[in-house]
């Protein structure tokens, strides 16, 4: 097996201009009180250990992981929700800790929730999302049933409340939440989790949609090998809070000799993908 | 110059687009409204009627007067108590149902961002305390002739500003504290409060309680909307009571913002914005 623990991977494509992302030994790590230990105690988790990486203008990359292998944590640093405890994040040349405020104009973000005020309609969510950026309600009138529409949402049901909707409706004003505010720099994280086979291709369609008509750079985050195979340019594995590697599909079969990812994952890591540990669980909780 | 007035603009959007969420939240959960609103009479009625309560066992007092101050007590504790839960649902509210995260990583500022709130929690709370001043006076035969009705709402008004920077300290607690931290915030309600007179006057409190009355907002707002009221004064003769509420505004405002942020950063460095559970 090749020793990847030794030093994470800084993978970087011939970039023109600005990349879009650029991180350097990010870390982040997690304290919560350990009861077990003692009155005072505290335990410690990595979520992220030295995350180096670069995304090119216009790229797609996935991150694959396990639960608890920091995905997420990558995901809320880029976005500016977490403060790190080392290293530094760029997008599109703005520090996203130093000077959050450029960063947050230029990202958005879908996740694993799809997270709306429940008694309040498609539109008016919508609605309240984009005033945050300065857009009008003249301005979202029109545009709102126009953004549903294409993602997939029928448009006579937008007035509905948002708890009378399917995990599946929700997850699709969710991905209009994020296609509304232009994003030049999208995250997902685990996007199509949970949801039935026809939703996940819907959302999938509209993830290459979104990269070739808005011209937008997507980070994807999943545990969904296919997934990552089908959408990405480039493929990393994130393991227990280090990048492992970060490399087109054919780059990484032929580095492990294998013929698929799930392949990979063994070969660098010596475990079955689907495969948790207590140890794995835990740092889910923690990140 | 253009572009701080493109951000200026993006702003006060960002802050009409809190207010206008509030409504339709309000609309939605409106019948919950009305109970919490019959709780709040009947609670108000329960101290109000003690001034007759004190008559009917042989006490001395004037009941008109002893009633309206209670009444105006009542009041103002009940707005107070609006202006900090609409403040502390900031985070609560936001968190529990898994917006938080949207709302923290949009480019609208954190300043912006209360101050929507802060609007509409003002706007909704005196609608709130108008109405529940007419309620409760309509049980008593309350004799006002001389009151400045207008007089009152302003200074209410005015010492709002400092009720939403000391607010915006406590809407913070839920950052650090999920469980707990919005129950911390009728700490803080009942502790303004009690040092500044709200049913009785600040000198028969002990000294040292009499100089935290000084530096309370509530001391000159409660003291302002009884003149208006019992006596009639109006505006012109009440700088008494406006300028240490515009001197306490102008200073609680920044350092709410600044508790705020500091909790804000505090919540990033650990993870707490994340939803659990």
């Amino acid at each position: 097996m090749t020793d990847l623990h030794a030093a994470p991977v800084i993978a970087a494509r011939p970039l023109g201009g600005v990349p879009a992302v650029e991180v350097r030994g990010l870390r982040k790590e997690f304290r919560r009180h350990d009861r077990r230990a003692g009155l005072f105690a505290r335990k410690t988790r990595v979520a992220l250990d030295g995350v180096s990486l670069e995304i090119a203008r216009g790229e797609c990359v996935a991150i694959l992981g396990q639960n608890g292998s920091g995905k997420s944590t990558l995901v809320r640093l880029l976005s500016t929700l977490l403060l790190p405890d080392g290293g530094e994040a760029r997008v599109f040349g703005h520090d996203v800790f130093a000077a959050p405020r450029p960063v947050r104009r230029l990202v958005n973000r879908v996740s694993v929730e799809a997270s709306f005020f429940k008694k309040m309609s498609p539109q008016e969510n919508l609605g309240y999302a984009a005033r945050f950026y300065g857009m009008t309600s003249k301005q979202t009138r029109d545009l709102i049933p126009e953004i549903l529409g294409r993602v997939g949402f029928p448009a006579d049901r937008r007035h509905e409340p948002m708890e009378a909707l399917s995990r599946g409706m929700q997850q699709k004003v969710a991905l209009a939440r994020a296609l509304l505010t232009s994003p030049v720099l999208l995250l997902l994280d685990e996007p199509t989790t949970g949801l039935d086979p026809r939703s996940k291709l819907e959302v999938q369609e509209f993830v290459r949609e979104v990269r070739t008509v808005h011209d937008a750079t997507i980070l994807l985050c999943t545990h969904d090998l296919a997934e990552a195979e089908s959408l990405a340019d480039r493929v990393g594995i994130l393991d227990r809070g280090r990048l492992l590697f970060l490399e087109t599909v054919p780059e990484i079969r032929e580095r492990f000799g294998v013929a698929t990812l799930e392949e990979a994952f063994f070969a660098a890591t010596g475990r079955e993908f689907e495969a948790e540990s207590d140890d794995d669980e835990e740092r889910e909780v923690f990140a | 110059m253009k572009a701080l007035a493109t951000t200026l603009r993006a702003e006060l959007i960002g802050l009409g687009g809190v207010v206008e969420r509030n409504v339709y939240l309000t609309k939605r959960y409106i019948l919950w409204d009305v109970a919490f609103f019959v709780w709040t009479v009947a609670n108000t009625l329960t101290i109000v009627f003690i001034a007759k309560g004190i008559e009917a066992t042989g006490g001395s007092i004037d009941v008109n007067r002893a009633t309206t101050t209670l009444l105006i007590g009542a009041v103002v504790w009940a707005y107070l108590g609006i202006l900090f839960e609409f403040l502390t649902e900031t985070v609560a509210w936001e968190r529990w149902e898994g917006t938080i995260e949207y709302t923290f990583m949009a480019p609208l500022s954190r300043s912006m961002h209360l101050a929507g709130q802060g609007v509409f929690a003002i706007l909704y709370g005196l609608a709130r305390a108008v109405l529940l001043f007419v309620v409760v006076a309509f049980f008593f035969d309350l004799a006002l002739p001389d009151a400045d009705f207008l007089a009152a709402l302003v200074v209410l008004v005015v010492a709002s500003v400092s009720f939403i920077g000391i607010g915006t300290m406590t809407a913070v607690l839920p950052l650090i504290s999920p469980e707990k931290g919005m129950q911390l915030g009728f700490v803080a309600q009942g502790m303004l409060l009690v040092v500044s007179g709200v049913y009785y006057p600040v000198s028969v409190l002990p000294t040292w309680m009499e100089w935290l009355a000084k530096i309370s907002p509530a001391t000159y707002a409660l003291d302002g909307i009884r003149e208006a009221i019992l006596e009639g004064q109006g505006l012109s003769t009440m700088w008494d009571e406006i300028w240490p509420l515009l001197v306490i505004g102008a200073a609680s405002i920044p350092l709410g913002l600044w508790v705020f942020g500091r909790g804000e950063q505090y919540a990033k460095r650990h993870g707490k914005l994340k939803r659990s559970g």
